[in-house]
C-alpha cells in the first residue's frame, strides 16, 4: 500500500512538467534541491543525534568550489563537479575531526562557529569569492549531450538525482551501519562497550552527510547560476534544520515534507511580506512550541490511530 | 610603532566588548545549559536602542544610555526566559532553536524599525581628545571601553566569588540537582542569570556603538566571535571568557589589519588547537 502510493507519487512527479507551468516546475525543482539538503542534514540530526547548525557550509562550499573552478581554472562542468564534491568531503572530514570532539550543544556551537568562519571568508576574500557581489556566469552541465537550460529538463535532472539520493540514503539508514549509527545516538556508551568505534561511526556519517550536502550545493548553483555568501549564512543552515525538525527528524520522508513546506512558504510569503527572516523566526517558535515531533510523525500517529486503534 | 600600539589598543577594545558579550553567554550556558543564540541579537538591540536614546532624548549621554538600555534588554531577556524557555526546560534542543528563532525575529525587527543604514553613535565629548602618553596618541574612548570591561569583570568576579548569590550560582553550575535539593532557588537564579547576561550584552552593544556603530548584521558578526571565545575559554568560566575575549580580540584585529582577506581563517587556528588538546576549553571544568 505504502509502496504503491510511493510509486504513484513518483510517477506524478515524472509527468508533472508536461502539464504544469514554468513557475511550478521551478518551484518543485527548488523543493527537490532543498529536500536533498535537508535529508543529508537529517542523517546527522535524526539518525546520529548530532544537531548541526553549520550544514550550509557543505552546500555553499561545493557551490563556490564549482563556480570558482569553472570560471577561474577553466575546468569543464563535469570535472569541476567531481572535484568540488571531493573537496567538500575533505573539508567535511576536517570539520568533523574538530566538531566531533564534542556532542550535543557543544557540537552545535562548533559547527555554527565553523560555518560562520566560512561565511566571513566568502564575504571578505574578494579576490576568490567576489565578496558581496557573488559569482555569476556559471553554466549547467549537459549530461549525454542533453541541454539542461530549459526549466523542465533541469527539473527532470534534479528529480533523477533526488531519487538516487533518497534511495541511497534509505539504504544507508537501513544498513547495519545505519543501525549502529542509531545506537550511538541512543546509547553511545553501550555501543562503545560493545566494541563499536562511536567516534568513527559519527565521523563517517558526517562525511557522508557532507557528500550529499555538496550534491545539493551543485544542484543549487546549477539552478541559480549564481552564488552569494548568504548561501553560507546561519539563515541557510537554520532553514535546513527547520525543514528537518518541522517534517520530523529521524524519518526518511520528514525532511522532504519539511523542505517542501518551507520552500512553498518562502515563495508565497515573499510575494506578500518582505520580512522572510522574521517569519522564519516565528515558524521556528511555532514548530518547537506546538509541533515538536514534526509533521510526518504527527500525521503517522494520527493515521495509525484511526486505522487500527493501536497507538 | 604607532601602528602596533594603535592596533594593540583596538584589540584590547574589541576584547573588552567581546568579554561583555561572551561572559553572559558563558554564565547562561554554564548554569542553564542553554546555548543562547539570541545573545548576538541582544547586543545589536542594545546598540540600536542606545544610539536612538542618545540621538533623540535630551540629556542622555552614553553612560546613562548604556545603563538604561542594559536594564531594558535585561527585562527582554527575563521575559524570553520566563515565558518561552521555561516551557522547554526538558528539551535543550528546542531551547536552542527558540533562541535562534528569536534572534531572527529581533534582527529583522531592528531592520524594519531602524532601516538598513548604519546608525553611528557619537563618542562622548570629553573622550574625543586623544590621550597622550609616552609620546603616543591613544584614542581615549577605546581606553575607556577596556576600563569598562575590566570593571565589569571585577564586578562579575566579586558577584560570583564573594556574595551569597554568587555562591548559589556556582553551586548550580557545579551540581544543579544537589543545589536544588538543599533548598537553593535554582529557578529564580535562572531568570536572574539570564537577565544579567542579556543586560550586560545590551549595555555592551551601547558601549560598542562609538567604535562599530549599530548596523544590520552586527549580531551575525558578533555571535560567532562570542561562540569562539566561549569554546576557547571553556563554558561557565568567567576567567575563560576574559582570557578568550582578549585572545580573539588580538587575533581578529591583527588579522584584519595584516591579512584582511583571511582574518576569518586565522580565527580557526586557536579553536583547532584548543579543541584538539583541551576540548573542555582553556579554563573549563565541564564538557560542553
Amino acid at each position: 500500500m505504502k509502496r504503491i502510493s510511493g510509486f504513484l507519487f513518483l510517477a506524478l512527479l515524472c509527468v508533472f512538467p508536461l502539464f504544469a507551468g514554468d513557475f511550478y516546475i521551478n518551484l518543485v525543482s527548488q523543493i527537490l534541491i532543498a529536500a536533498i539538503f535537508a535529508m543529508s542534514l537529517n542523517l546527522l540530526v535524526g539518525y546520529g543525534g548530532l544537531t548541526s547548525l553549520g550544514h550550509a557550509s557543505f552546500l555553499g562550499f561545493a557551490a563556490y568550489a564549482s563556480a570558482w573552478s569553472t570560471t577561474h581554472m577553466g575546468l569543464g562542468v563535469g570535472t569541476s563537479a567531481v572535484i568540488s564534491v571531493l573537496a567538500t568531503m575533505v573539508m567535511a572530514g576536517l570539520f568533523g575531526m574538530i566538531a566531533l570532539r564534542a556532542t550535543g550543544l557543544g557540537f552545535l556551537m562548533i559547527t555554527l562557529a565553523l560555518s560562520q568562519v566560512l561565511w566571513g571568508l566568502a564575504y571578505r576574500w574578494v579576490a576568490v569569492t567576489n565578496g558581496d557581489n557573488g559569482m555569476s556566469g556559471l553554466a549547467r552541465p549537459s549530461p549525454f549531450g542533453i541541454s539542461l537550460d530549459s526549466g523542465a529538463n533541469y527539473y527532470w535532472f534534479t528529480l533523477v538525482v533526488f531519487v538516487i539520493a533518497y534511495w541511497l540514503m534509505a539504504i544507508f539508514v537501513a544498513s547495519a551501519f545505519g543501525s549502529a549509527l542509531r545506537g550511538t545516538r541512543d546509547q553511545a556508551r553501550r555501543m562503545s562497550a560493545l566494541g563499536h568505534d562511536v567516534w568513527m561511526i559519527r565521523w563517517i556519517t558526517f562525511i557522508y552527510a557532507g557528500f550529499w550536502g555538496a550534491v545539493s550545493g551543485l544542484l543549487y548553483v546549477y539552478y541559480t547560476k549564481y552564488i552569494h555568501p548568504s548561501s553560507l549564512s546561519i539563515t541557510a543552515s537554520a532553514e535546513g534544520l527547520l525543514s528537518v525538525i518541522a517534517g520530523g527528524s529521524g524519518t526518511l520522508g520528514g525532511p522532504v515534507v519539511g523542505a517542501a513546506l518551507l520552500i512553498i512558504l518562502k515563495n508565497y510569503a515573499s510575494a506578500y511580506v518582505e520580512r522572510w527572516n522574521m517569519l522564519l523566526g516565528f515558524v521556528f517558535l511555532f514548530i518547537v512550541l506546538v509541533l515538536p515531533e514534526g509533521i510526518v510523525p504527527g500525521l503517522k500517529r494520527i493515521f495509525s490511530r484511526r486505522q487500527g486503534g493501536q497507538s | 610603532m604607532q601602528f602596533w600600539i594603535i592596533q594593540g589598543l583596538n584589540s584590547l577594545a574589541l576584547g573588552g566588548l567581546l568579554f561583555l558579550l561572551a561572559s553572559g553567554f558563558s554564565l547562561i550556558f554554564g548554569l542553564m545549559r542553554i546555548a543562547n543564540l539570541t545573545h548576538g541579537a541582544f547586543f545589536m538591540l542594545g546598540a540600536y536602542l542606545g544610539a536612538n536614546a542618545i540621538r533623540s532624548i535630551d540629556g542622555v549621554n552614553l553612560w546613562t544610555a548604556a545603563a538604561g538600555t542594559g536594564l531594558l534588554v535585561a527585562a527582554a531577556g527575563g521575559l524570553l526566559e520566563r515565558l518561552v524557555l521555561r516551557q522547554l526546560s526538558t528539551n535543550p534542543l528546542g531551547q536552542v532553536l527558540v533562541t535562534l528563532g528569536m534572534s531572527f525575529i529581533i534582527a529583522d525587527a531592528c531592520l524594519m524599525i531602524w532601516g538598513g543604514d548604519p546608525i553611528p553613535v557619537p563618542t562622548p565629548a570629553d573622550l574625543r581628545k586623544p590621550l597622550l602618553m609616552f609620546g603616543f596618541a591613544f584614542p581615549t574612548y577605546r581606553v575607556a571601553v577596556v576600563g569598562c570591561a575590566i570593571v565589569a569583570a571585577i564586578a562579575l568576579y566579586g558577584l560570583l566569588e564573594r556574595t551569597r548569590i554568587g555562591a548559589m550560582i556556582r553551586a548550580g553550575v557545579d551540581d544543579m540537582d544537589m543545589a536544588r535539593a538543599i533548598g537553593i532557588p535554582v529557578s529564580a537564579l535562572f531568570t536572574a542569570v539570564f537577565c544579567l547576561g542579556a543586560g550586560i550584552a545590551g549595555a555592551g552593544g551601547v558601549l560598542g556603538g562609538p567604535i562599530m556603530s549599530a548596523y544590520p548584521g552586527l549580531d551575525a558578526d558578533m555571535l560567532p566571535l562570542a561562540l569562539i571565545v566561549v569554546i576557547l575559554g571553556g563554558v561557565g568560566s568567567l576567567l575563560g571568557a576574559f582570557v578568550g575575549s582578549f585572545i580573539i580580540g588580538f587575533i581578529y584585529t591583527f588579522g584584519i589589519a595584516l591579512l584582511p582577506d583571511l582574518a576569518y581563517v586565522i580565527l580557526f587556528l586557536p579553536m583547532i588547537v584548543v579543541i584538539a588538546f583541551r576540548p573542555q576549553g582553556l579554563f573549563g571544568r565541564i564538557g560542553a
